[in-house]
């Protein structure tokens, strides 16, 4: 439903409209990718990446997976908030205080439109780690009686299962070794296959009538590797378990279409889709946000507070106590018309060519892939490791020649040690990034092992 | 290649990475005070597990007999390592406090250096000049000398009452 806008989306970008229109590009047909004049006039969207370092070199950024750079939209859409609408949103009753709800609550609806959500349906959290942490801990606050029979499917008893991947972030793996401990349920886990892929197929021995929730990423921010969720989430079905998706990585790379996923709750952040830093949301389905008792409490969470009780808001607001991060909502909301308006299915598609380019560094001497070497259902996110070489002075040469690469286990150590290295480097694109910037790092990272004096 | 990169990657630090002093645990005896340390880097997952055994030295001081040690990480925290066993094999225990102050000074001078006297007893470690203008790689020079840190005081030997304060993470 919102890839309908592609054809009619790249007028709509902001200051390069005139420049894409000029441009002699037939409209894009389905599944096509970004021509080089939009591909420029996105570039030109993002101020940062004009910029050069290391003694003039140019920037070639390619760490969009730990966190994307911000086009002119965002940036205005945050300014344009403080300049004209600052003011506390969902309380006062004058001119600025609408506006400012108007902003904060078009933005949910951008986000949700943006993933196939309702806009009841988006919780503002801090990031997507607060989102995960955000489900456990109302688990702990339903097993412990609040929000009542109601919130029995949050309920965690001895005996219980959780159940999660090796492939997983740390968030999405610490919060529910948590809630474990904290409930005496048992955390249980799918294994990842040689090729970097969650063998799902062990769903149907590992999760069992004892499994309540079952959480898993939509797209690893190692291998890159996207995960088939629809057999993962009949399972959970199946066997009465909450489904909690990892969106963080697809969400700004893919089109997600979360009500046809059929996941129970999914989380994603801002600063990875082009957004600010600071805010994320948490997609929860509608009745299970209703029967969901709250975390954090406090101010603009309630509906009638008494000395002794209080009775709580409805979803969304329910989740979200205390003044919010506004502005920052307002500029992801602005990151989601943007990545809307490019269309996610030309976006996927430029990706899915840097990806291809990307796997080519697979080719070099002691260049070991760590996940998928084919495009089929993988990111622009390429982990990789150089025989001889840690990581860190992999980076550290790339940095030296402009290149900015993620080094490290990327907070996913379990991931690692499944492969047997303590750190990898890791390459990974976006929506701004070139073929011709792929080239500069496959031939600089072709440099490497002579520098550490091996061949 | 930059100029700051040829400082980073001396060819004296990229020998010790390449052939590191010190590398492979050798046993304990439990005889003689020893002990052991288990650093980790959190951030980039090096670690590194560190033993030193002591012994008397002629005038009762307590000296360092034999580091040994194994670990992964990068050349800059292997090198490091290499370096720190070349320097500390042999010294005192206030030696070795006074050299490894001496190499934390020197992670902190921010590519400057530190004045010359000091420099005479860091030998082969004034190479790691050059890694002090990478902040995000003084931890991975640190990293060995955290644990040499730890295993002072695990065994006890420290006797002026110095507190550590490891640079890394450190797992008993």
């Amino acid at each position: 439903m919102k890839m309908s806008a592609i054809d009619q989306s790249v007028s709509v970008l902001a200051g390069t409209a005139d420049e894409v229109r000029s441009g002699t590009d037939a409209p894009r047909k389905h599944g096509a990718s970004l021509s080089a004049t939009e591909l420029a006039a996105v570039r030109a969207d993002f101020p940062l990446l004009a910029r050069t370092v290391r003694g003039g070199k140019p920037l070639v950024y390619l760490d969009s997976g730990a966190t994307s750079q911000k086009p002119d939209p965002v940036l205005d859409a945050e300014q344009d908030f403080y300049l004209q609408r600052n003011a506390a949103v969902h309380r006062g009753a004058h001119q600025l205080a609408e506006e400012a709800t108007e902003a904060f609550e078009g933005a949910r609806l951008a986000v949700a439109q943006f993933v196939g959500a309702d806009p009841d349906e988006i919780v503002w959290t801090s990031n997507a780690t607060a989102g995960i942490n955000l489900v456990a801990y109302a688990m702990s606050n339903a097993t412990a009686g609040r929000g009542g029979a109601a919130a029995e499917r949050f309920v965690l008893r001895p005996g219980d299962e959780i159940v999660v991947t090796e492939a997983e972030h740390h968030a999405n793996l610490v919060p529910w070794q948590e809630l474990a401990a904290r409930t005496g349920a048992v955390l249980r886990w799918l294994e990842v296959a040689d090729d970097g892929r969650i063998r799902t197929e062990q769903a149907a021995t590992v999760v069992t009538d004892r499994t309540k929730v079952l959480a898993f990423t939509h797209a690893s921010n190692v291998t890159g590797a996207v995960t088939d969720v629809a057999p993962l989430v009949a399972r959970a079905r199946a066997v009465g378990a909450l489904s909690v998706l990892d969106a963080c990585q697809s969400v700004p790379h893919m089109p997600v279409d979360l009500h046809a996923l059929g996941v129970d709750f999914a989380v994603f952040s801002g600063h990875k889709m082009l957004g600010p830093t600071g805010v994320g949301a948490l997609y929860g389905r509608r009745e299970l946000l209703e029967a969901m008792p709250p975390v954090t409490t406090g101010g603009s969470m309630v509906e009638v507070v008494t000395m002794t009780e209080t009775t709580y808001a409805p979803p969304p607001q329910r989740f979200e106590a205390g003044t919010q991060m506004v502005a920052q909502a307002v500029g992801m909301g602005a990151a989601a018309r943007y990545l809307t308006e490019l269309g996610m299915d030309a976006v996927a598609a430029h990706e899915r060519e840097l990806a291809a380019q990307l796997l080519t560094i697979g080719d070099l001497p002691g260049v070991r892939i760590i996940g998928p070497l084919d495009t089929a259902d993988r990111l622009a996110v390429v982990s990789f490791v150089v025989d001889g070489v840690h990581s860190h002075d992999v980076g550290q040469m790339l940095d030296d020649a402009g290149i900015a690469v993620r080094v490290g286990h990327h907070c996913a150590q379990p991931l690692h040690r499944r492969f047997g290295v303590a750190a990898s480097a890791r390459a990974s694109a976006s929506v701004y990034t070139t073929a011709e910037e792929i080239d500069t790092f496959r031939e600089s990272l072709g440099t490497v092992r002579a520098f550490f004096g091996l061949t | 290649m930059s100029s700051s990169m040829e400082a980073l990657y001396q060819q004296v630090i990229l020998d010790h990475a390449k052939d590191p002093q010190g590398r492979g645990l050798v046993d304990l005896d439990p005889a003689r005070p020893g002990s052991e340390s288990h650093q980790v880097n959190p951030t980039c997952g090096d670690e590194v597990t560190m033993r030193v055994q002591f012994a008397e030295g002629a005038g009762g001081e307590t000296v360092v007999e034999r580091i040994s040690w194994e670990g992964q990480g990068c050349s800059i925290s292997q090198a490091s390592l290499s370096v720190l066993n070349d320097l500390v094999t042999g010294k005192d225990v206030a030696t070795s406090e006074h050299i490894a102050a001496a190499f934390r000074e020197l992670m902190g001078s921010r590519g400057k250096g530190i004045d010359d006297a000091l420099e005479d007893e860091l030998g082969d470690a004034t190479a790691f000049t050059g890694v002090s203008q990478f902040p995000a790689r003084i931890k991975c020079a640190l990293l060995g000398w955290a644990a040499l840190r730890d295993t002072f005081a695990r065994s006890g030997v420290l006797t002026d009452g110095a507190t550590t304060t490891p640079a890394a993470h450190h797992h008993a």
